[in-house]
């Protein structure tokens, strides 16, 4: 039986990813900002084959409210064997360009809450020494381009967080998962141009299922940018620098 | 992905779309009162219902969660942008199954009502709108409706083969049936004429649930109408269980610069596909998949017929005179050098449909592909109107780009009670095409 708590729950990947918990009778706890969105959920996942499940409204940028949350989430499910940290935005890159307020206000919200979240899950889970803690990151934290560097920047904070945090819990037996997807067609994205190697949420899902069902590391999902970013991070910086990307 | 067209690829129109995601906000409507809006399901109606030029799609499928589900008496309750291929692959495991299916699984809920799609089994099943309890319609004031028969019946009435004018539908109630198991007992019969063609469709419907019969549209002379009819029953819980791995079908990967759908390539797949059939096949147990959805075996099928797109003729003929429409319309189309590459034969049951626009009545249903839009095709199918419109029958909307305003208002005289209810900033394409003066 698995106790999953999941943080964005009503973002599409993390709604495609519970669905897979939910059919293999998972109990869950769903967290995110808007109630009637978790209610939405809720009964969904409750249809699918989630025996247990409970929503909590909470904005990710209440700092102050994450160490009940966890705690919470254990006194509602008896224990907790995953995290999934879903929650993000995707910042508009001009106008961060002229407002620091707003770059400051994606950090939080991207990277703050995340590293808040995850100093506490971390504690909690190194204590009862086992669980997985996963968390979406993306490509974007894989190099700094000039069309979302402050979205990459938020990224590559949480990857190199979780970096660290992989090394130190691995001897306390807890499982530390970064998913890094390439662009996925959500509506978190719905105003961007979409082209071949945009994938559907579905995908990324069943990825994240299997990296953390075998214990993996990182994973690139779809593969393929895996490979991709090999290629991308070899460019010099010398020769990156003059490219439009 | 971001692409909006419909199934026939044909006609193409400039519009924009919006994506809607949760029930319980209210549409994103503009104050612009010249902007129309349309409810997009999954765009596989082939002609241009699903489409609104000029004006704003608002795409349902992120409205694709289950809502409640009785496992006792087989009631689903789900939002409406849930695919029916994914209400099988939840209720198929738990013995229940969807009474009335479309020759594709890939629509939405919402679009099935729209539609009051049909399936194979019309004469004991009815339309998909037959077994819809209740749903929900948001407008764009803001008003939401609770519609079934019992409450805002007219509603009820208007919305189910209402096109998607009268409002978006949020989630639907559906009543299920039961199966023992999703194996289908199938038989294929074939017929050397359009005579024999007629009398195995319709003597099948008496012993078989399932029936649907194929035509080969250029055999001329004494194989003039020859075909396939297949038909089925679902089987008994003594049947033994088929393994349901996942099937990968084959898909068209691209858009094709060029159509292969010409005359002789269709003459030469029609013979081999008719000759490839004994008279009487053996019956066999098959996965009801590839049994009830033929269309979805080639991922992309549509993009056979190339860029210029592909129009489809489906109309329901009056029982008493449909062997002489459907062979006169089989003539016209070899003598006006306008060839059809799929000719598809279904016969319609007396059970009403609830729907004010519902397309099936009583008679045979008779579909045929074009693999062109051009001038000739357009002409034959004008005179098509011609020969239905004297003999009471009807086309149907979902397949539809061309039929003209004065035969639209024929086939459905009630339209102007759906424009009654239709919401003042909702339209499509395909209704200020056919509701012009």
């Amino acid at each position: 039986m698995e106790r999953i708590l999941i943080i964005g729950a009503a973002s599409a990947i993390a709604q495609a990813t519970a669905r897979i918990f939910a059919a293999a009778g998972a109990s869950l706890i769903l967290v995110g900002r808007d109630p009637e969105k978790l209610r939405a959920v809720a009964e969904d996942l409750r249809v699918r084959g989630a025996r247990r499940i409970e929503t909590i409204a909470l904005d990710a940028r209440e700092y102050d409210r994450h160490q009940g949350l966890i705690e919470e989430a254990r006194r509602f499910l008896g224990g907790l064997d995953a995290a999934l940290i879903a929650h993000g935005t995707l910042p508009d890159q001009k106008a961060c360009e002229a407002s620091f307020d707003l770059t400051r206000r994606d950090f939080e919200t991207n990277a703050l809450s995340v590293i808040s979240l995850l100093t506490h899950l971390a504690n909690s889970f190194e204590r009862q020494g086992y669980g997985t803690i996963a968390v979406i990151s993306s490509v974007a934290g894989d190099r700094g381009r000039q069309s979302n560097y402050v979205y990459g920047a938020t990224k590559a904070a949480v990857t190199t967080f979780l970096q660290g945090l992989r090394n130190r819990l691995h001897r306390s037996g807890v499982h530390v998962l970064t998913v890094k997807p390439g662009p996925v067609d959500t509506p978190m994205t719905a105003g961007l141009p979409k082209g071949f190697l945009w994938v559907r949420p579905e995908v990324v899902a069943a990825g994240i299922y299997r990296a953390i069902k075998s214990h993996k590391d990182v994973v690139y999902l779809p593969w393929v940018w895996y490979v991709l970013m090999i290629g991308v991070r070899a460019i010099p910086e010398k020769v990156f620098k003059r490219m439009s990307l | 992905m971001g692409q909006y067209e419909s199934w026939g690829g044909y006609p193409r129109v400039r519009q924009s779309a919006v994506r809607l995601g949760w029930r319980h906000l209210p549409l994103p409507v503009s104050g612009d009162q010249h902007r129309f809006y349309l409810p997009f399901g999954n765009g596989r109606s082939y002609g241009d219902i699903c489409l609104n030029g000029g004006g704003i799609l608002l795409d349902a499928r992120g409205l694709d969660r289950f809502i409640a589900f009785d496992p006792e008496n087989g009631i689903l309750r789900c939002e409406a942008g849930v695919l029916l291929s994914h209400i099988l692959d939840f209720v198929v495991p738990r013995g229940w199954f969807l009474p009335v299916l479309p020759g594709t699984k890939f629509v939405t809920v919402g679009g099935a009502i729209a539609s009051d799609v049909h399936g194979k089994n019309h004469p004991r099943e009815g339309t998909f709108g037959r077994h819809v309890r209740r749903f929900e319609l948001l407008h764009s004031s803001g008003e939401r409706r609770i519609c079934s028969p019992e409450e805002n019946p007219d509603w009820f009435r208007a919305t189910i083969g209402g096109l998607g004018l009268t409002g978006v539908i949020l989630w639907a109630e559906i009543a299920l049936r039961r199966i023992h198991s999703p194996t289908v007992l199938t038989e294929t019969v074939s017929a050397p004429n359009l005579e024999r063609l007629f009398e195995h469709l319709l003597d099948s419907c008496l012993r078989f649930e399932y029936v649907a019969a194929w035509i080969d549209c250029l055999a001329r002379g004494r194989d003039r109408g020859r075909g396939l009819v297949f038909r089925g029953n679902h089987a008994g819980d003594d049947s033994p269980t088929l393994s349901r791995g996942a099937r990968r079908g084959l898909r068209v990967p691209l858009d094709l610069p060029v159509s292969p759908v010409k005359e002789a390539s269709i003459r030469l797949v029609n013979s081999v596909v008719y000759l490839a059939h004994g008279k009487l096949s053996c019956p066999r147990l098959t996965d009801y998949d590839p049994f009830l959805f033929e269309l979805d075996r080639i991922e992309g099928s549509n993009r056979l017929y190339g860029p210029g797109g592909f129009l489809q003729y489906h109309c329901v003929v009056p029982l008493e005179c449909g062997k002489a429409v459907v062979e006169e319309m089989l003539g016209l189309t070899l003598t006006q050098g306008t060839p059809s590459s799929l000719g598809v034969l279904k016969a319609f049951g007396s059970l009403p449909s609830p729907g004010l626009l519902s397309f099936p009545r009583p008679g045979i249903s008779f579909a045929l592909d074009f693999p062109s839009h051009g001038p000739r095709v357009m002409r034959l199918l004008d005179e098509f109107d011609g020969i239905l419109s004297s003999a009471g029958g009807a086309v149907y909307p979902a397949k539809d780009a061309r039929m003209s305003p004065a035969a639209f208002k024929g086939y459905y005289p009630r339209w102007e009670a759906l424009e009654t209810l239709r919401d003042p900033r909702f339209s499509s394409t395909f209704w200020r095409r056919v509701t012009k003066e």
